[in-house]
C-alpha cells in the first residue's frame, strides 16, 4: 500500500503582504511555507503509515526550490518524494495543476490499495479544487475536508466535516481524501534521525519530457496558456475612508458615539 | 453523447445548482438565485435552477419566488443525502444534455466538494468562492470604479465581451482578481455564501416557476462511498449572516473572557436581537465556537452595524466584515488598523467603554 500526500509550498499570507505596483503579488518578499492544510495530510499519511508500515510518498509541483520542503517532510517520516518541475506547467490553473498531477501519480502507479492524500485548500488561492479534480481526473472516489480517517482492513472509514455537523463516509480504495487542520490531528516534528536520513532518501524529479507523453495530459490544457481560466484584471480594493475617532473621556466619546447613531436612526 | 466544452457558442442560460439538506433549501440557493436573476437580465436568457434529492418536487416552486424561470428536478433515493459519486453524474449528465453557459455553486463545504469534480468531467475552469459576478462590460467598469483603485478611465475594455467576469480574493484578501474562463463553457463558480443578495419574495413568480421533473439513472456501480451516519451539532448554530447586528469580540477580551463575551452580548441586546460574533483568535483559543468566527476563513457578513471589540483588525478579519453598513470599533491602541475601516472608533478600553455603552443605549431607548 503506498499514500501519496500532495502538498504545496506557499507564501505565509499571515503577516505583512508586499503587493507590487502591477497588482501582482511580491513573493520574493515573503517567507515560504508548507500550505497548513497540508500538514494535517501529512500526519494522517503518517499515522497510517506508523501501524501499516505503508510507503508515504510525497508529491509537489512547484520550482526547483521546493526539494527544500520534500526533504522536511521525509526528516518527518515520509519515505520518498516527487518534484514536477517544468517551465512548460508554470502558470498553472487548478484544472491544469490536477492534470499535471494526476498523470505525474499515474505514471508512478496507483495501485488497488493505495489512496492520495491533499490539504482541502492552500491559502495562496483558497480554491480547494486540486484534490477533487486530481480524482476525478484518476476515475477515483473522493472526500474532503476529513478530519479524521480510519483504516481496517480494506475499508477506509473518514469523518468529513459539514458546516453544521459531520457525516461518516465509507469509501473504497484507491481512494483521495482532503484533509483539514482539526485539534485532533497536530503534525508531528522532524525527528532527528529522519534530519540525519533526508537526503539519503530517493527524490524523483519530473520535468515536461517526462510527462508530456502520459495519456492523461493534454498538452493544450497546461500552462498559463493552456489553463481554462485566466486572470482578467487584478486590483486591490480601496481603503474604506477613515472614520472618526471619538475624542474626550470614555463618557464623553460615547455620548457622542450615541448621538450620532440617534441622528442615522440606528438606535 | 456529443459534449464539447469548446463549442461555445452552443451554450446558453444562467444555471444555479440549488443545494437542499434534509429535504429544506438553503439560503445560498436564494442568493444565487438572486444573483442569477440580475446576469440572465444582463444576458437576456433565462433563469433554472436545478434541484438534486429526494421528493424534493415540493420545495422546488419557492425558487422561482426568487427569480428561476424553472426549476429541474432530479428525484432518487440516492440523491437524498449528499455524496459526490451520484450528485456529480446527475449533475454532470444533465448539463451535457443541456448545455448551460454560466452554472453557479454556493461555496459551501458540499458545492466545493461538487464544483472542482464536476468542472474537471465537463472540461471546463471553475472560479472558487466569487464575491462578484458581472457580465455585462459596463457593469463590470461601474462596479471597479468604485471597488478597485485601479484608474479605470485610462483602461479600454472589450465592451462585446459576454464572459462571465468572476471576481474573489485572493492571498488572504490582499489581493482582487476577475477572473474569466473564455474558451471553455459552462463558465463555472462557486459563490460565497452570505455575499450576495437575496431578492424580494414574490409569490407570484413563484406560482409561474415550471418546474421540470427529470429521470435519473444510477446504477451501484457509480457509487463508491457511502454515507454511513449524519450527526448535526446539536447546539443551534449562530446566525451570523442574517444579523442585523453582530459585536464581534477579539484577543482583547483575554484578561477576563467571560466577562467580555457577556459585556458583547450585552451590548447586542441593547443595539436590539444582536448577535456575537469572533475574530480567529478567539475561534482559536476556544472561547466562542466555529460558527461564531467572522473573515476570510470563517463568514462573511453585512449586517446594519457591527461593532469590533478588542479586534486588531487583521486584513483577514476585515475581509469578512468591512462591507457591513457601519462600523464601530473599541481598542485600546489608537493605531490598530481596525480603525482605518471604521466608521466610529474609541480608543480605550473594552470593558470601561462598553458598561458605559450599554447603559447609554438603553437610556436612549427608553427616552
Ligand atoms: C489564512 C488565514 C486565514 C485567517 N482567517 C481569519 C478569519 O477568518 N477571521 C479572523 O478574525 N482572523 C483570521 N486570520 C487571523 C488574523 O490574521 C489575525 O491573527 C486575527 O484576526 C487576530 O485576532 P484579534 O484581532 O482578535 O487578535 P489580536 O491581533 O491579538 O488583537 C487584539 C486586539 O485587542 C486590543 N486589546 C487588548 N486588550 C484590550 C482591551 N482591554 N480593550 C480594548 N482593546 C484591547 C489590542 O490592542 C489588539 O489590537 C487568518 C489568518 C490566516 C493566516
Ligand atoms: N502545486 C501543487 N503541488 C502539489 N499539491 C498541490 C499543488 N497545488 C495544490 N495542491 C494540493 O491540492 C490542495 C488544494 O489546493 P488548492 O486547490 O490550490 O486550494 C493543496 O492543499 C495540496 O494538497
Amino acid at each position: 500500500m503506498r499514500i501519496y500526500v500532495c502538498v504545496k509550498q506557499v507564501p505565509d499570507t499571515s503577516g505583512k503582504v508586499a503587493v507590487n505596483p502591477d497588482g501582482t503579488l511580491n513573493r520574493a518578499s515573503m517567507a515560504a511555507i508548507i500550505n497548513p492544510d497540508d500538514m494535517s495530510a501529512i500526519e494522517q499519511a503518517l499515522r497510517i503509515k506508523d501501524t501499516t508500515h505503508c510507503q508515504v510518498t510525497v508529491v509537489t509541483m512547484g520550482p526547483a526550490p521546493a526539494e527544500g520542503m520534500l526533504r522536511e517532510i521525509i526528516a518527518m517520516g515520509a519515505d520518498d518524494a516527487v518534484l514536477i518541475s517544468a517551465r512548460e506547467f508554470g502558470g498553472s490553473d487548478t484544472f491544469a495543476t490536477s492534470q499535471i498531477i494526476a498523470a505525474a501519480i499515474h505514471k508512478l502507479g496507483l495501485g488497488k490499495e493505495d489512496m492520495i492524500f491533499c490539504g482541502r485548500q492552500a491559502i495562496d488561492g483558497d480554491t480547494a479544487q486540486v484534490g477533487p479534480q486530481i480524482a476525478e481526473k484518476l476515475g477515483i472516489p473522493q472526500v474532503t475536508y476529513a478530519a479524521g480517517i480510519k483504516k481496517s482492513e480494506s475499508l477506509i472509514l473518514v469523518k468529513r466535516m459539514l458546516e453544521d455537523g459531520y457525516m461518516m463516509i465509507e469509501v473504497q480504495t484507491p481512494c483521495l481524501i482532503t484533509c483539514i487542520k482539526d485539534k485532533s490531528i497536530k503534525p508531528r516534528y522532524m525527528t532527528l534521525s529522519g534530519i540525519m536520513e533526508c537526503y539519503s532518501k530517493p527524490l524523483l524529479v519530473l520535468d515536461f519530457e517526462a510527462l508530456k507523453e502520459e495519456p492523461l495530459i493534454e498538452l493544450d490544457t497546461i500552462g498559463l496558456k493552456g489553463s481554462p481560466t485566466n486572470i482578467f484584471k487584478s486590483f486591490t480594493p480601496p481603503q474604506k475612508g477613515v472614520g472618526i475617532m471619538l475624542q474626550g473621556s470614555d463618557k464623553e466619546k460615547v455620548d457622542d458615539l450615541v448621538d450620532r447613531l440617534k441622528t442615522k436612526h440606528v438606535i | 453523447m456529443n459534449f464539447n466544452s469548446t463549442d461555445i457558442h452552443s451554450f446558453r442560460d444562467i444555471w444555479v445548482f440549488c443545494e437542499q439538506r434534509d429535504g429544506k433549501l438553503m439560503n445560498t440557493d436564494f442568493e444565487l438565485i438572486s444573483e442569477g436573476r440580475k446576469l440572465a437580465d444582463e444576458r437576456g436568457s433565462k433563469l433554472v435552477g436545478i434541484l438534486l434529492g429526494y421528493e424534493v418536487k415540493d420545495i422546488a416552486k419557492e425558487l422561482g419566488g426568487y427569480g428561476a424561470d424553472k426549476v429541474i428536478v432530479c428525484d432518487h433515493p440516492e440523491l437524498k443525502f449528499y455524496t459526490t459519486d451520484a450528485y456529480a453524474k446527475v449533475l454532470c449528465d444533465v448539463v451535457m444534455e443541456e448545455k448551460p453557459e454560466v452554472l453557479l455553486i454556493g461555496a459551501t463545504n458540499i458545492g466545493r466538494d461538487l464544483g472542482p469534480r464536476c468542472a474537471a468531467r465537463l472540461r471546463t475552469g471553475l472560479t472558487a468562492d466569487c464575491t462578484h459576478l458581472d457580465i455585462n462590460t459596463k457593469k463590470y467598469i461601474d462596479f471597479l470604479s468604485t471597488s478597485s483603485t485601479l484608474d479605470v478611465a485610462s483602461m479600454s475594455f472589450p465592451m462585446e465581451d459576454t464572459n462571465l467576469k468572476m471576481t474573489r480574493p485572493a492571498f488572504g484578501g490582499h489581493l482582487m482578481a476577475t477572473i474569466i474562463c473564455p474558451r471553455f463553457r459552462p463558465c463555472m463558480s462557486t459563490v460565497r455564501p452570505g455575499v450576495m443578495k437575496k431578492a424580494q419574495f414574490s409569490q407570484e413568480k413563484a406560482d409561474a416557476c415550471q418546474i421540470v421533473m427529470r429521470h435519473v439513472e444510477l446504477s451501484p456501480e457509480d457509487l463508491k462511498t457511502k454515507v454511513i451516519n449524519i450527526a448535526k451539532e446539536a447546539k443551534k448554530m449562530v446566525d451570523l449572516i442574517g444579523a442585523d447586528i453582530i459585536v464581534s469580540v477579539g484577543r482583547g477580551i483575554s484578561k477576563d473572557v467571560d466577562g467580555g463575551i457577556l459585556l458583547a452580548q450585552k451590548l447586542a441586546e441593547a443595539f436590539g436581537d444582536g448577535v456575537v460574533g469572533g475574530s480567529r483568535a478567539v475561534i482559536d483559543s476556544g472561547w466562542l465556537p466555529a460558527d461564531h468566527q467572522v473573515g476570510q476563513t470563517g463568514k462573511t457578513v453585512h449586517p446594519k452595524v457591527y461593532v469590533a471589540l478588542g479586534i486588531s483588525g487583521a486584513i483577514q478579519h476585515k475581509a469578512g466584515m468591512q462591507d457591513s453598513e457601519l462600523i464601530i470599533a473599541v481598542n485600546k491602541d489608537e493605531t490598530a488598523p481596525i480603525f482605518d475601516c471604521a466608521d466610529y472608533g474609541i480608543a480605550g478600553d473594552l470593558f470601561k467603554v462598553v458598561p458605559i455603552m450599554i447603559e447609554a443605549i438603553k437610556e436612549t431607548k427608553n427616552a
